[in-house]
């Protein structure tokens, strides 16, 4: 029974048997001068001023929380309470923590950015900070992901960041932070590598974690000042996982919430095209730590598939492989064709255009508020917006825009 | 006595310099392994280093990389890799042979059947590129079974953390020559030489480099600072490019006749 779920990762970056820090000799180095720079940045008021300044007057904080009446209506069960992470500048919860890291890069005294992306909204989100900050920006993205996502790979041109096709492996997310891993072990000096997700070697999962955890955390005193209590569930996507454990955070102790994370599960999890790492997959090592990873009998990664670019990972944050041992969070998939489904019936309800991995929340908070009477809550993120993927749905729909 | 050790043992006394050719198990061609590391020892090689194919290779250039796909495409998978290790010895049972590869393979395959079966058919040490020291702790089933684990320092190791790997290195220190991936073309002879000096400072086991060795020129240079030198991308290249159905001991011979011969000259 964990006592404290807020009291982890340990100073190694443990969260129980999972994190650590599984590199090449050669990043031992420069990740030990991250974490030391992190710690101390954390503690440190004037950092702690800067960054909210920035989350405020940059990104636009707080985000509203939003009562989908309309479609909490159609569902018929608990009230739907949507945080509104898709009104960031940007569009997405990725600029929260791309702002707090490129911070912590200036800091360092880094002049080069580099960054993986799979939906384009990581690599649009390091962009738009390397711009801000005067900092040359290089993102590195699967060839695959180029192809589905054109309008975040010109986004990311625009503001003058290189964007590196990746034509290695399965050509997608996973092989993009292989390259930047390659990348930044080959410019350690000068370089500061934003990782997009709660995964990667330690102090990643902490830090991306402790960027995004305001989203959690204002949502929880939006709860309660509107509503005057705590929801009764709470759902977000799970890729990488950065989004969900930006919500989930603040609400972990909170014993009587119940938390689910939605994997994307493709085309089924029986079908074996999915992303589900911890609906599916088992212990593994992957991309620096030790997490629940998609891969055959011989310890090969497998080719993940989901509809949505961002949740096309084949491993997933560390703290989620923690959480769910740990049973305080259930894992479920959600297949594309009810994120899909889901998609639609939010614009239809709402006028709200939702991101595809953000559909997944969406289609798990309508089998929760199914579970909870009229008068309960079930807190959905909605961790972007869906314009990035219009193409890929008229696609589907066989129109041609 | 550990095979890895009495190797060195042995070379100390003929002052030779070790020469530690690398080969990604399967590539170019599975049913070619068990008889290109014979090959590979007949042209000069004192110690093996066996890749293990990982279809998310973090720290190799273009080079590994692509071999590993290429192996994973033919279906090479742990088992494999161990039966080919269980056939060499058949012939050769004094040349140490290393597994290099990631940690996945190993998890996934279970530490202590692993260590089991490694050693059963004659593997004498590990290098897992993403195990780093301080995460070592996993591999406790591989080293009560008499495996080595080599350690890698690199030009980013700092002072404290090298005095560390030296105490704790076994079998031999892995120096990587630059920071950067396998293969790349950045290898700096003079920053080399005062990093391996410092090394020595450290540690009792032999010290091996590699990253950035290509020919005779630069493993002449290399072995005059060092125990031992790694020859593994320009080797992996010129396996898939030579064109090896023939005479594979000639083929081989004439790529690594000239290091092995700059390295007994140095």
């Amino acid at each position: 029974m964990i006592e404290d779920f807020h009291a982890f990762p340990d100073a190694r970056g443990r969260f129980g048997s999972f994190g650590g820090s599984y590199v090449a000799e050669t990043l031992v180095a420069p990740l030990d001068d991250l974490t030391e720079a992190y710690l101390r940045l954390r503690q440190d008021p004037a950092f702690v001023a800067e960054l909210d300044d920035d989350l405020k007057h940059y990104v636009g904080r707080p985000s509203p929380l939003y009562f989908a009446k309309r479609l909490s209506a159609h569902v018929g069960g608990a009230r739907i309470v949507l945080k509104r992470e898709d009104l960031n500048h940007t569009g997405a919860h990725k600029i929260n923590n791309t702002v707090g890291q490129a911070l912590v890069a200036r800091h360092m005294g880094k002049t080069r950015i580099i960054a993986e992306t799979g939906a384009g909204q990581h690599g649009v989100a390091s962009a738009t900070v390397a711009a801000r900050m005067g900092l040359k920006c290089v993102v590195y993205m699967g060839a695959v992901d180029i192809e589905r996502q054109k309008i975040n790979v010109y986004r990311m041109k625009l503001l003058g960041a290189d964007v590196v096709p990746v034509t290695s492996g399965s050509r997608t997310l996973k092989d993009a932070l292989n390259e930047a891993l390659r990348d930044w072990v080959t410019h350690v000096s000068d370089t500061f590598y934003i990782i997009g997700t709660v995964a990667g070697p330690h102090p990643y999962p902490l830090m991306v974690r402790d960027f995004n955890a305001i989203v959690g955390r204002e949502a929880r005193a939006q709860l309660l000042e509107h509503y005057g209590h705590l929801p009764d569930a709470l759902t977000a996507c799970v890729g990488g996982g950065s989004n969900a454990i930006g919500l989930f955070y603040a609400f972990l102790n909170d014993r009587a919430v119940r938390i689910v994370g939605a994997e994307a599960a493709g085309e089924g999890i029986s079908s074996g095209r999915h992303a589900a790492s911890l609906v599916a997959g088992r212990p593994g090592v992957l991309h620096g730590n030790r997490t629940y990873v998609l891969c055959d009998d011989n310890g090969q990664i497998t080719e993940t598939h989901s509809v949505s670019a961002g949740l096309d990972y084949p491993g997933v944050g560390p703290e989620h492989a923690f959480l769910k041992d740990a049973g305080r969070v259930d894992y479920l998939g959600v297949t594309d064709e009810e994120a899909l489904e889901a998609f639609h019936l939010l614009c239809r309800m709402e006028g709200i255009l939702p991101a595809l991995e953000s559909s997944h929340a969406v289609a798990q908070a309508i089998k929760l508020a199914r579970d909870y009477p009229r008068d309960g809550i079930v807190l959905c993120n909605l961790s972007g917006r869906g314009d990035k993927d219009v193409h890929t749905i008229a696609m589907r729909a066989g129109v041609s825009v | 006595m550990n095979r890895i050790d009495a190797r060195f043992a042995q070379l100390k006394t003929a002052s030779r310099t070790a020469l530690i050719p690398f080969m990604t198990a399967g590539d170019p061609s599975p049913g070619q392994v068990v008889e290109l590391m014979h090959a590979l020892v007949d042209s000069g090689g004192d110690l093996l280093e066996l890749g293990v194919p990982f279809s998310d290779p973090m720290a190799d250039g273009p080079v590994i990389q692509h071999a590993s796909e290429r192996a994973i495409a033919a279906g090479v998978g742990m088992a494999d890799v161990l039966r080919w290790v269980g056939e060499f010895r058949q012939r050769d049972t004094a040349t140490p042979v290393v597994l290099m590869g990631y940690l996945n393979p190993i998890e996934t395959y279970g530490y202590e059947r692993f260590a089991k079966a490694a050693v059963s058919v004659g593997v004498d040490g590990v290098l897992p590129v993403d195990c780093p020291w301080e995460e070592s702790s996993v591999l406790a089933p591989l080293r009560a079974a008499g495996l080595r684990q080599i350690l890698m320092a690199a030009p980013t190791t700092a002072p404290e953390r090298l005095a560390g790997l030296g105490a704790s290195a076994e079998g031999f220190l892995y120096y990587v020559s630059f920071a950067g991936i396998t293969g790349a073309a950045r290898l700096c002879v003079a920053d080399v030489a005062t990093r391996v000096a410092e090394i020595y400072k450290h540690t009792r086991v032999p010290v091996a480099v590699g990253f950035g060795v290509r020919d005779a020129e630069s493993a002449k240079a290399v072995a005059d600072v060092a125990d031992a030198v790694v020859i593994g991308s320009a080797l992996v290249e010129y396996l898939v490019t030579a064109g090896l159905e023939e005479n594979l001991s000639d083929a081989l011979a004439g790529f690594l006749a000239p290091i092995r011969a700059a390295l007994d000259h140095h």
